[in-house]
């Protein structure tokens, strides 16, 4: 069989800066049946648009520059929209990063997927229907039957992220782009998610492309990897070959990232900021969001908090800012009651403790400077003002390592993500906590930039003495910052203790379960994994 | 956020409120206006005496606030009083007339809203061509015009020049209903071109809003045509904005129009209720005021209600 898909020497462009400029160059790659490729990279390496691109779609601002997209002898470069529109979804179809985001949230589920095959003439409503069903029992979705008539607010993101699998299949394509298909899912879902995308490419001989920033996760699922950076390819090779015997430099760096900070000791001599007693919390006034939490954080030291989505950890933020007040329970900070209502908090309590964002974009007011950001906290808390705070936002932004002088005066959409999320740590910093509460801050950025964000704050709490709550589903940032590990599920404390005991056996049967879930860069690990969960079901 | 009755209930119960509010302003505000209700009627001859027994039958001599309370008990009973400036039942004037500022209103609603919303889609779908901007500047233009000057121009061009509809519009209750609609075609028409363009607009934009969104571009990449995506998939998504400024425009045909009843002489509420300021006949300017607000005020409810039932996530929750 010949290659289903034939990409050469593309050359794709955005506007931005008031001309059309080359955002994807030179970019040749082929896919067979049976066969996964992976491309890997940073945001901004183009990988989507080059997803997108193999349907001969752009994003709004992008044009294909030249080149030729070769889907099964059709040429989809110059194609005319009528033609593209026949060609997608029903020859190839595409897999988003946000299956939330991608549901409409008017209709339900099986409505969305029995449209495109109904729309392409490929059958019935009814017939497209059963199928679904039969999809959906194929990638172990619960109530197979009842579950595509929910709506897709009904549905958790793991169920999503497979039911849209489930409706990248509907037309039966050849070839289906995964675009980041489990990047927003914590690790015992993705492995779900990962089984559905094996499921798919092996039993069901289909092409893939498989997008992802996450060597790991591509390990696991691809025959081929193209490394990309900057629109171009670094380098192209087979997974094993290249996990192994990486040739350029920047893959390296992609290969091992995650190192392990050094070991500090917890003792019981170091002075407790913040002490948690028996707090509870609810969100309905029935359901208990949170219960029976104990916790302490001690000066200097780093507490992570870990578990899947919805397990309470960041109910357990808001409780502790008072943002969501605990029903019962109580909160010391450095020996002090804290009210549990953040109204009745002092300024200077409110000071002392601040607060990080996982949505960057999101935490930044889009119409500010960086230097009103910043300056904010200091007037409101220092009343500074003026010159004096303009030499306190530049010692600032030394600090979280931006050139004063570049950035102080940018809008905050003027900034790529990381940078944004340096500008929020600086914003916290302002006020000169004792205390972070770091929300998955990580867990929106590339692997590099966020290698580099926790760097970061390794650094400013050697500098400063500051401690960090830090919540996270990523046992691997994890590894790498805490002194302390937490690990919640369902709204309770399962396990908690020093980073060395949680992280050695024996472990809470949960804690082994998330542990195991941690892709490995071993291309075989998830097969092992499958196999072994397999074999203890029966 | 525990099921939808409850949040329709808690509206309810603020709307009701709202509508004490503006009973007690209107109460206030008619008693601020300048002149004595009984010196007016009875004109500059009358004796002081004549005054006095005339201001003791319309109950004038009693403080404001029992006033009110009996005013209100009344009004909720259904008995609106009578008017001053006739001795009829104010209820009876109010009826007939609230029935055709309805009907005018009803009539435009049933052409503007599907006609505004169908342009707005059109207009969305060819976004920023030359189709889009013909009919944005065509609609803009109308309601830059005041509607009096609308309101003549088509009496100009369909009643003196084509001769086709009637440039007053009369109606009473002996015509039939196709005669009625016929009469009230030009009002119609050009309240039709007043609401208009606020609806397409508003259709226009919420469209366009939600089209950048993830699932627009799955729709897309899906292979599904324009024309569904647009109808289909952003429509659904943009209605709670569209019931809202469909909920205004609706609101302002009931109790803005009194310009396009005075130019076609239409008997209308809005008509009644300047009549009656200049008359001075203060049961009647209060229940139309009252009147007025409480449509204003349900249209709005319906408005909420609608859009809240629109969103599934909220439907969902009341099971």
């Amino acid at each position: 069989m010949n290659n289903l898909l034939e990409i050469k020497n593309l050359y794709i462009e955005g506007f931005y800066e008031d001309r059309w400029q080359p955002i994807v160059k030179d970019i040749s790659l082929n896919l067979k049946r049976g066969e996964v490729l992976g491309l890997i990279g940073e945001s901004g390496a183009g990988k989507s648009t080059i997803g997108l691109a193999a349907m001969g779609y752009t994003r709004q601002g992008c044009r294909l520059a030249s080149g030729s997209i070769n889907l099964e002898g059709i040429e989809l470069f110059d194609a005319s929209e009528e033609d593209l529109r026949l060609v997608r979804g029903s020859k190839i179809s595409y897999v988003a990063q946000s299956a939330a985001a991608s549901f409409n949230p008017s209709h339900r589920v099986i409505k969305q997927y029995v449209e495109a095959p109904v729309h392409h003439g490929i059958m019935g409503y009814k017939e497209a229907e059963k199928e679904a069903v039969e999809l959906y029992r194929r990638l172990f979705l619960p109530e197979p039957e009842k579950i595509g008539y929910r709506y897709p607010h009904e549905l958790s993101g793991g169920q999503l992220q497979r039911a849209m699998v489930a409706m990248a299949m509907s037309c039966k394509p050849d070839i289906i782009v995964f675009d980041e298909p489990t990047t927003a899912l914590d690790v015992t879902t993705q492995i779900e998610v990962l089984a559905a995308v094996k499921e798919i490419t092996e039993k069901m001989n289909k092409a893939a492309l498989y997008i992802t920033h996450d060597l790991a996760v591509v390990a696991q699922v691809a025959h081929r990897i193209m490394v990309l950076r900057n629109g171009r390819l670094v380098e192209e090779g087979e997974t094993r070959q290249l996990i192994k015997k990486p040739k350029e430099k920047y893959t390296r760096e992609l290969l091992n990232v995650r190192t392990l900070r050094e070991e500090k000791n917890i003792t019981d001599k170091m002075d407790v900021i913040l002490d948690i007693e028996d707090v509870a919390a609810t969100y309905t006034g029935q359901d208990m969001a949170l219960e029976d939490i104990n916790l302490t954080v001690r000066k200097g030291r780093t507490v992570a908090l870990v578990g899947e989505s919805g397990s309470g950890k960041s109910t357990l933020a808001k409780v502790v800012t008072g943002l969501l007040p605990a029903i019962h329970g109580s909160i010391k900070f450095f020996g002090k009651d804290l009210p549990l209502e953040l109204k009745k908090r002092e300024k200077e309590d409110l000071r002392r403790m601040q607060m990080i964002y996982q949505m960057p974009d999101t935490a930044l007011n889009p119409k500010q400077t960086v230097r009103k950001v910043i300056g904010r906290p200091l007037q409101f808390y220092f009343g500074i003002k003026g010159k004096q705070a303009e030499e306190r936002i530049k010692d600032l932004l030394r600090n979280i390592e931006l050139d004063p002088d570049i950035y102080i005066d940018r809008l905050t959409t003027e900034l790529s993500g990381g940078e944004k999320q340096r500008i929020c740590i600086a914003r916290a910093l302002a006020a000169e906590p004792d205390l972070i509460i770091c929300d998955e801050i990580t867990s929106a950025l590339d692997q590099l930039v966020a290698e580099d964000i926790l760097n970061l704050l390794q650094n400013l709490q050697n500098k400063t003495n500051m401690s960090y709550l830090f919540i996270t589903h990523d046992l691997a940032t994890v590894k790498a910052i805490a002194d302390k590990i937490v690990i919640m599920l369902e709204g309770k404390i399962i396990e908690q203790g020093e980073k060395k005991q949680v992280l050695s056996p024996p472990h809470h049967e949960y804690t082994d379960k998330l542990l195991a879930s941690v892709p490995e860069m071993d291309p075989d690990w998830l097969d092992n994994l499958l196999e072994e969960r397999a074999s203890t079901f029966i | 956020m525990k099921n939808v009755l409850f949040l329709i209930f808690k509206r309810l119960g603020a709307s009701l409120i709202t509508i004490f509010v503006i009973s007690v302003i209107i109460f206030i505000g008619v008693e601020l206006l300048p002149g004595d209700v009984a010196e007016s009627v009875l004109g500059q001859s009358a004796t002081t005496e004549t005054v006095a027994a005339f201001r003791k039958e319309l109950k004038l001599d009693l403080p404001p606030v029992i006033r009110y309370g009996a005013w209100l008990k009344d009004f909720i009973q259904g008995d609106f009083g009578t008017s001053l400036a006739n001795g009829r039942p104010v209820s009876e004037l109010i009826t007939w007339r609230l029935a055709n500022t309805l009907f005018l209103a009803s009539t435009t609603a049933v052409i503007a809203i599907p006609l505004a919303i169908f342009l707005g889609m059109l207009a969305a779908f060819y976004r920023n061509t030359f189709f889009d901007k013909l009919i944005s500047t065509t609609t803009l233009s109308f309601i830059s015009f005041p509607e009096f000057f609308i309101a003549y121009i088509l009496i100009f061009i369909f009643a003196v020049k084509l001769n086709i509809f009637p440039s007053l519009a009369i109606i009473d209750d002996n015509m039939n209903f196709t005669s009625k609609i016929y009469a009230i075609l030009l009002p119609s028409l050009t309240l039709t071109c007043v609401v208009t363009a606020h609806m397409m607009r508003q259709t226009r934009a919420a469209i366009i809003n939600v089209l950048a969104s993830a699932y627009i571009e799955m729709a897309e990449i899906k292979g599904i045509t324009r024309l569904r995506i647009i109808m289909h998939h952003a429509f659904p998504n943009s209605l709670s904005p569209v019931i809202n400024v469909v909920a205004v425009n609706l609101a302002y045909l009931i109790v803005g129009v009194v310009i396009v009843e005075v130019v076609f002489v239409y008997p209308g509420l809005g008509q009644l209720l300047v009549d009656s300021v200049s008359k001075r006949d203060l049961p009647v300017v209060q229940a139309s005021g009252l009147i007025f607000s409480i449509a204003y005020i349900f249209l709005n409810l319906s408005a909420d209600i609608l859009s809240m039932l629109s969103n599934p996530k909220l439907r969902q929750s009341q099971i």
